[in-house]
This record gives structure tokens, sequence and C-alpha cells, in this order.
């Protein structure tokens, strides 16, 4: 489905003067259907790896693969018709957009409100209030974070990806998160990527892959690495 | 009106595919070739022919009045002036515009000195909108003045639309506003190439409890240039906000003035100002949902301008 291929990616620190390798060395596969995990520690470079996926970042060097095809070079919107999706980790605001209409270009047709209501409705938002609602300052973050991911959910994507999909959206319960992501998995068939500390995210993934000082550190199915990262989690089970 | 120009330039203007119901008066190179009054508004047009007094009726509720203007005679310049007076308590809504095309080489050009007396409690929507097309090298112009009065608990609310065609607008609102009277003004704005839009709004704010809103949504496209004056007077305890919030693309031009003077020590008034290109990040988020980049700012600016 994807494959990362020793993917490096260097930037000038001009504070510094002197170049910093972000990535050094990526390689990772996600499988068809498949629900990974990225985690690790801040700075390590996972939201790089995510809009990398996405064309928003250029890697230095490497290759990347999407169902056989490489798409290295692809822009964002080649990615996007290909059927790659995107969650902001810091959903955009825009004056005068409306949420029914990045909801309609999500979708990539017209679509009847009660569709709309449908997506809204996933992420706990009350259809009729927001619908109407310009993308703007007017909206919390919480709010914001929650159109984000209906959007996703709207695109119906084979390759999902949400950056940080849980900052910011504490009153909503991770419950719902949870099933939100579980729901996209098995109604649209396609591959999930989630860049995410939070435990219960990862308590429904596939696989883990942990991503620290540029690299995969490690990468395998979530019974082996997450007691590795949360070795709390061990003592209450045995207890 | 059996001239596809014309009829077409009506329906982009003011939105009418056929005689509108109510009263309307329709101008075409500078003069009436239709026109209506109704039971509660009637229409009169001046001596001169050089425009018309509108009066509609107190208590008049949810009436509708169209007033377009059609020029597609290059060389010609129209100068007219209309005078509204409303009713006490009336609710109308007045849908003005001028469409000019110009397949010549001369300049084409209307200015509508539009004065409008609204009466006491009396509530009024007015658009105008502004349109220009033509394939000849002869400008379109079209230089507004509006004038509006406003008596004690009235409500006027102003939005003007001008998104294509006009190659220069120097557009004058200038309102006084009495107690607890409202003047809301909303302005929609669009240059490309070498046009070049000038904005000027000057409010006095008389009454005890009176209030403005008066706002600018504007994208400067091209090497098009805009200058945006908004001067509000607090006289009395009031509340007035002025906003102009402006795109810029491509080598565009936009310059906005505020001035805003209390002369109450209960006058709260407000100016905002932003003026900046299409951020980045508004682009790559549409292009994540397949639109092209120039397709992701044709978007962000029709949202925008709400178009």
């Amino acid at each position: 489905m994807l494959e990362l291929r020793d993917i490096y990616y260097e930037v000038h620190d001009d504070d510094e003067a002197r170049d910093v390798n972000i990535l050094r060395g990526v390689n990772l596969k996600i499988e068809d259907g498949e629900f990974m995990v990225i985690t690790g520690p801040n700075g390590g470079g996972k939201s790089t790896i995510a809009k990398i996926i996405m064309g928003i970042i250029k890697p230095t060097s490497g290759q990347i693969f999407f169902q056989g095809e490489d798409i290295t070079n692809l822009d964002i919107t080649g990615r996007a018709r290909k059927g790659i999706g995107f969650a902001f980790q810091a959903p955009v605001r825009f004056k005068g957009l409306k949420v029914y209409d990045l909801l309609k270009l999500a979708a990539g047709q017209e679509i009847d409100v009660n569709t709309a209501c449908v997506y809204l409705s996933q992420v706990g938002l009350c259809a009729a209030d927001y619908i109407e609602r310009e993308i703007n300052d007017s909206l919390s973050g919480g709010e914001l974070k929650r159109i984000e991911i209906a959007l996703l959910i709207a695109r119906k994507t084979a390759l999902s990806v949400f950056d940080e999909p849980e900052a910011g959206i504490d009153l909503w319960s991770f419950k719902n998160l949870v099933e939100v992501f579980e729901k996209q998995q098995r109604e649209v068939n396609g591959s999930i990527v989630i860049i995410s500390h939070q435990e219960r995210i990862m308590e429904i993934a596939d696989r883990i892959a942990v991503i620290a000082d540029g690299k995969v550190k490690e990468v395998g199915a979530k019974a082996d690495i997450l007691p590795e990262l949360i070795p709390g989690n061990q003592v209450c089970d045995r207890i | 009106m059996k001239n596809t120009t014309v009829d077409k330039i009506l329906d982009i203007v003011s939105g009418i595919k056929e005689l509108p119901k109510g009263a309307f008066n329709i101008r075409v190179n500078g003069k009436s070739v239709k026109r209506s009054s109704s039971e509660n508004v009637e229409i009169i047009p001046r001596p001169a022919g050089d425009g018309m007094d509108i009066h509609i009726a107190p208590g008049t509720k949810n009436e509708m009045v169209h007033i377009p203007v059609v020029m597609d005679a290059s060389g010609m310049n129209d100068l007219v002036y209309n005078n509204f007076y409303i009713g006490e308590g009336a609710e109308v809504n007045i849908v003005a515009g001028c469409g000019i095309h110009n397949d010549g080489d001369h300049l084409t050009q209307h200015d509508g000195i539009h004065t409008f007396y609204v009466g006491k409690g009396a509530k009024v929507k007015y658009t105008e909108k502004h349109y220009g097309e033509g394939g000849g090298t002869g400008s379109k112009v079209l230089n507004p003045v509006t004038e509006v009065h406003l008596e004690a608990d009235s409500v006027l609310e102003i939005e003007t639309v001008q998104i294509e065609g006009v190659d220069k607008t120097d557009r004058t609102t200038r309102g006084d506003v009495k107690e607890n009277a409202k003047l809301l003004i909303k302005e929609k704005l669009l240059t490309n190439g070498e046009q070049e839009a000038i904005t000027r709004f000057s409010v006095d704010l008389d009454g005890e409890n009176s209030s403005t809103t008066v706002s600018s949504r504007s994208v400067a496209k091209g090497q098009s240039k805009q200058y945006f004056y908004s001067v509000l007077n607090g006289n009395n305890k009031c509340a007035g906000h002025s906003e102009c919030d402006a795109i810029i693309m491509d080598q565009g031009f936009v310059k906005a003035v505020p001035d805003v003077t209390a002369n109450h020590v209960e006058a709260s008034l407000i100016h905002e100002a932003a003026i900046g290109k299409i951020a980045g990040d508004q682009i790559i988020k549409l292009e994540t949902l397949g639109l092209t980049e120039a397709e992701a700012e044709e978007r962000i600016v029709a949202g925008f301008l709400g178009i």
C-alpha cells in the first residue's frame, strides 16, 4: 500500500548555521487495510513523516511508493487524487468558507445536508449548529479538530493520515474518537496511519512504529511494542 | 427587454430575468425604459429625466423595489439622482445595481447619486451590484454617491458588490444616524488587471445609542489598486465598528486608512484592518482535498467574498 524507502530530510538551522537531519533513513511499510500508529518522543520526526506521506514536505532523498507507484515527485493534489488523505494537527481557519463547503470539497461532490450531518455526528457535532458556520475564529480549537476529522471521514480515502488527532479534543471522549477510526477502517476498508502518543489509540492499532532521532527505532505488532512503551500497563495487567 | 446584452446584465446586477413584481424602474443608456409603481411605492421621475423620487408609504411591509441601470452604448456619461423617502415603520428591500457593456473605445460612466431619508422605525435593505464587461478599450467607470439619513429607531443595511469588469470606481457613502438607529454597510470588492477602486465611508453617530458597522472584504489581484477610507464620528453615546479585511494577490495594492473620532465620553469606536496574502496553509489544506493550487485560490477568494 505505502512504502517509505530510505527517507532522509535535512533542514538548515540558520541560528546555528548548520544542517540538521530531521529524518535519517526511514524505512516503513504500511499494508492494505492496516491500522498503524506512529509514536515516539517529541521532536523525533513523526509529524515530518506524516507530511512527507501527504507531499507537504519533500524529502531530501529517498522514495515513496503508494499502491506500487513511485509518488516521490507527485505534489499534494496528485497524492490527494490518488487516495491519500490528511488531517492536520493544527487545522486551518478560513474566513468565509463554511463547514458545509469543506465537507462538499472533501467528499468530492455535492452532498446533501443529511449526508453532511452523518459525517458531523460521527465526531460528536450537531450538524444543525455547525453546517453553516464559517471555519473562522468563532470556532474553538476542539471544534476545528473534530471538523478536520469529519473531513477525512467524508473523503473515504484508501490511506488516511491523522496527525495527533487527539490533541485538543479533550471535551470529547476518546471512546468516540476510537470508534471513528474503527468505523473508518471497517467501512472504507482503507489503511490508517495515526501519529499519536495516546495509549488508547495505540491499543486499537494493528502495528506500532516508534520513531526516535529521525529513525524507525522499532516497528511491530501492538502486542510486542505496546508493553515496552508503557511498562506500567503490564503491571496493571498483572494485577 | 429583447436585447440579449441588456437582459444578461440586468440578471447579473439585479437578479431579474423578467419584469419584477412590485415597483421598479429600469434605466437603459440614460433613459427609463420601463417603470411601474405599486400601491405603497410610488416612483416619480424627475422632470429633467435625470433620476426619480421614490416614495415608500409608512407601514409598508415586505415590498421589493428594483431600480437597475444598464449601459451598452460606448461613450455615454450618465448622471442620475435618485431620492428615496421611506415612511415610518416601512420594511422594504431595494435592489439597485449598474452594469456597463462597453465594446467601444470611449469611456462609459455612470454616477448614481442616491439619497435615503429613512423614516422613524423603518427597516431597509439596499443592495447595489456593479459589473462591467465588453471587449473595447474604453473604460467602464462607476462613481456612486450614497447619502443616508436615519431617523430614530430605523435600520438601514447597505450591501455593495463589485466583482468584475469595472475599471475605476470612487464610491462615497455618507451617513448620519439618530437615536437607537443602526446603519450597517457591507462592501464586497474584487479588482484585477489595472483596475482602481476607492471606497470612502463616513458616518456620524449623532443619536444616543446609535450604532454602525462598516465592513469591507476585498481582493486585489493583478496590478489593481484599492483605497479604503473610513471615517466614524461618535457624537453621542454610541457604538461604531469599522472593518477592512483584504486579500492581496500578484502585484495588487491595498491601502486602508481608519479615522475614528470620539466626541462623547460614551462613544465606543473600533477600527480593524487586516491586509495580507492567502495563507499558504489554507492552500495546502484544500490541496489535500484534491484541489489544484489555482482551484484552491479561487475557492478561498470566492468564500472570502461570499460569491
